[in-house]
């Protein structure tokens, strides 16, 4: 069961090839001058209530639409989406879109941090011991996969309940630790599993050299273990990033909370119909937010970058 | 499959079985107590309650469960299909692939389910599309990046064999490249099948029609109906397993006699 | 089967003239292989011998079009070495046995067969043949993983042997396995050379393996990869058991490994 590191390396090995950066970027911009294009070429050409398939005439809402409607409500262009980021958030003296974007981001991004920190450590502390006590492996692992399965806006409310019953009482709970306690549920199993996993990495023959040497457990962790788990860790750290970020918006959305992205996102998109261009802020805002939050996880695997010698690339 | 051998422990076999049911159950009594005796939210029925919602609304909650999972197959069924082909082209032409890389690698770590609102409006708020789009997107992922990685996993000594075979390209593929990246397309769609799932669910809380399982599990909560908002949990979580025991299944079928 | 058959057996089987191998790298060009002349008689079984680096995979990977040589001429039964690929005029085996795990047997020892659309039944027919050469008739059904090092390492025989070349082409398939798998693959081998009539070119770091199973053992050594020395064994056309206890047997052995050593020492001079 090597398959969630298969799952989820091949992008951290194509990012160690530093030599290609300037090339692999130049085709990477390509690829989102290509999105546009097409984006602006289906607006241009296709029709403007979308393509229907299995509609009875006559009858508004019947039949699946195939293809979006292509007025300028439904898909404004992307220059009119650009241009909407620099004029007011909601019209007179308010700051720019971009702005209050960034603001709420920053809320969010803040959020995940802590939702991430704590994910990871729970995570590694499941992992550590499931791979410790083979019958704490037995029986916690299919209940953390089954984990995962549970969506997190089921219990958003109840973690949010419990947060206010706390504050209640004396110590301080602010919502948005209920936040990151929601988004450390998502960021957490990617940690776990990526820790059994690498701790279990090492070969065989280098667990019998320490037996051989009579190292305890402890010994065997910190000199063999912990740095052959390394080429586990690292997708799974950002992984778990990515999830902490879903994780925060969905949470705030559920719970309700002000002054993050997610909350945002929906209240631009209820006003989408005199405010189209309006709603693709925040959103652009969340695709810079997660890729902050993976990108400044890549980052420690420079620091690593010594024990990801033997990593086979994709 | 080899009897796990720990050093220093030797553990009967049935303990892995029953373990995670010890522990399952564990949860579930600390769970009522905490209802029973604690001092638990409104929002947090014990299990109990729940499971009697559950079997009482079994009709409503079914008629949910099928638009969620409807939502949820076709966004795995499309996000599979379009995984395979692009990863195909990704594989066989390098500029598709340094085009497609850093798209994936982005799209990989983006909140999907914050474009839910922006999708309903562009295909309108009575449409399921924006559900199921989100469902595509966040199916696409795991496959895709499984797939490729597992069409480039063919041996040397493999290429070798088949070019001495004077193979040619369309039969290597069919011979080699494919069923080399089959356990690897399986691995992809079980992780795909339960994040098509929460994505089809989470994506219902961002707007859309009012239906399926994460809209009910949202108005039942507000209306303070806390059980039954909890019993369409479980329907979600049913939805889940289904999904990942059928694609879990499948990769264990295709995997018996692959490499590693 | 093939047209292999229909070669003349005057032909040679291998005929290199002047062939060489230059690999770019990043810190430069590295050449692999230089100046090779050889010639395989139609029948004959030579091994290619060296320390590591002396080009002799290399040399058995230009012969089988898996690589393209980057100076001089190869032609294998009077054909480029590419054309005769794709003539199927040569079985190959490597060091690995390169099965394809979720094929069968009999699947894989049929895939070249499959490759070029040879008719089920003639398939099935040939795949019995095979396997009862080299011995795994109650095994057609198994799956790799199920299969011993040793027995795999036959089912790539067979399968090398799936389109009746006239030409096999080895690259150390014993390498792997314990000595005593090993003598009995060699007299397997022996035997199964003999009754095919192919040629064939050997590739082994093995000194006693090189000279039991050859005619000629060429010898070669590294930077850059040459051959250095030809020994004919001279060893006659029985080779069993009892030939590894035989005084001639040992003689060739050390005329080769005094073939060898002088490269050997020439190499440590060279640091």
């Amino acid at each position: 069961m090597s398959d969630f590191a298969r799952a989820a390396s091949p992008v951290a090995a194509r990012r160690r090839t530093t030599g290609r950066g300037w090339t692999a970027a130049a085709w990477g911009a390509l690829g989102i001058l290509a999105v546009a294009v097409i984006w602006e070429l289906y607006k241009f050409l296709g029709p403007a209530d979308g393509v229907t398939i299995g509609a009875t005439p006559g009858e508004t809402g019947s039949g699946v639409m195939i293809l979006p409607r292509t007025h300028d409500r439904a898909m404004p262009h992307i220059w009119t989406m650009v241009a909407r980021l620099f004029e007011p958030t909601s019209g007179g003296a308010t700051p720019p879109l971009v702005v209050t974007v960034a603001q709420a981001a920053v809320v969010t991004l803040g959020m995940a941090a802590v939702g991430w920190l704590i994910g990871v450590a729970v995570g590694m502390l499941l992992g550590l011991v499931m791979q410790r006590w083979k019958l704490l492996e037995w029986g916690l692992l299919p209940w953390i996969v089954v984990s995962q399965i549970v969506p997190l806006i089921a219990f958003a409310p109840v973690v949010n309940a419990i947060g206010n019953q706390i504050d209640r009482s004396g110590t301080p709970w602010p919502q948005w630790l209920s936040v990151a306690v929601i988004a450390s549920y998502l960021a957490f199993f990617p940690v776990a599993i990526g820790v059994l996993r690498g701790l279990e990495a090492p070969d065989r023959i280098h667990v019998d050299l320490m037996r051989s040497y009579a190292a305890g457990y402890w010994a065997t962790l910190f000199r063999l273990r912990l740095p052959a788990s390394v080429p586990h860790l690292l997708p799974a750290l950002r992984l778990a990033a990515a999830n902490a970020v879903l994780g925060a918006v969905v949470a705030e959305v559920s719970i309700g909370m002000r002054g993050g992205i997610g909350r945002m996102l929906i209240q631009l998109a209820g006003q989408a119909s005199s405010d189209p261009a309006a709603p693709w802020g925040p959103m652009f805002g969340s695709i810079v937010l997660g890729l902050i939050a993976a990108g400044s996880v890549a980052l420690i695997g420079f620091g690593l970058k010594n024990y990801r010698r033997g990593e086979a690339t994709a | 499959m080899s009897t796990a051998v720990v050093p220093g422990s030797r553990m009967p076999s049935w303990l892995r079985v029953v373990a995670p049911i010890v522990v399952g159950l564990l949860i579930l009594a600390a769970w009522t107590l905490y209802v029973e005796f604690g001092d638990a939210p409104r929002m947090l029925p014990s299990p109990i309650a729940i499971g009697q919602e559950f079997v009482l609304r079994w009709g409503i909650i079914w008629d949910d469960m099928v638009v969620t999972a409807s939502n949820a197959l076709i966004g795995l069924t499309v996000g599979a299909i379009l995984a395979v082909v692009l990863a195909g082209l990704a594989a066989s032409a390098k500029p598709i692939d340094g085009m497609l890389a850093p798209l994936v690698a982005a799209l990989a770590v983006i909140p999907i389910v914050a474009i839910t609102p922006i999708l309903n409006t562009m295909f309108g708020a009575s449409s399921q599309f924006g559900r199921q789009a989100v469902a595509t997107i966040a199916a696409f992922i795991p496959v895709f990046i499984n797939v490729l990685r597992g069409l480039r996993q063919t041996r040397p000594v493999h290429r070798d064999v088949l070019r001495a075979s004077a193979a040619s390209g369309a039969q290597t593929f069919r011979m080699l490249t494919l069923p080399t990246a089959v356990p690897y397309l399986m691995t992809g769609l079980r992780v795909a099948s339960s994040l098509a799932v929460i994505a089809a669910l989470v994506a219902e809380y961002f707007g859309g029609p009012a239906d399926g399982i994460g809209t009910s599990i949202a108005t039942y909560a507000k209306s303070g109906r806390a059980a039954l908002a909890w019993a369409y949990v479980g329907g979600g979580i049913l939805i889940g397993l289904v999904f990942f025991l059928v694609t879990a299944f499948l990769e264990r079928l295709v995997t018996r006699h692959a490499p590693g | 089967m093939t047209t292999a058959t229909t070669t003349p057996a005057s032909t040679l089987a291998v005929q290199a003239t002047g062939v060489g191998k230059v690999f770019p790298t990043k810190a430069g060009d590295v050449t692999a292989l230089t100046g090779v002349e050889l010639e395989v008689r139609a029948g004959e079984f030579v091994s290619l011998i060296g320390p590591s680096g002396c080009g002799k995979s290399t040399l058995l990977r230009l012969i089988a079009d898996l690589d393209e040589a980057t100076t001089g001429e190869l032609t294998i039964f009077g054909k480029p070495a590419r054309r005769a690929r794709i003539d199927q005029d040569y079985g190959i085996a490597f060091q690995q046995a390169g099965l394809l795990p979720w094929r069968t047997v009999a699947a894989n020892i049929g895939l070249p067969l499959e490759l070029h659309k040879v008719p089920k039944a003639q398939r099935e027919a040939r795949v019995a043949e095979l396997a009862e050469l080299v011995g795994l008739t109650e095994f057609i059904d198994r799956y790799p993983d199920q299969l011993s090092g040793g027995m795999q390492q036959r089912v790539a025989i067979a399968r090398a042997l799936a389109a009746s070349p006239k030409l096999l082409l080895m690259d150390e398939p014993f390498g792997a396995l314990d000595e005593m798998t090993r003598e009995y693959l060699q007299g397997e081998l022996t035997r199964i050379a003999a009754e095919t009539g192919a040629a064939v070119v050997f590739v082994t770091h093995s000194i006693p393996e090189a000279v039991f199973l050859s005619d000629r053992v060429v010898v070669m050594s590294p930077r850059p990869g040459r051959i250095t020395d030809v020994v004919e064994t001279g060893l006659g056309s029985v080779r069993d058991e009892s030939l590894r206890e035989n005084p001639a047997y040992f003689e060739k052995v050390t005329a080769v490994r005094e073939a060898l050593h002088g490269a050997k020492v020439e190499r440590a001079n060279e640091r």
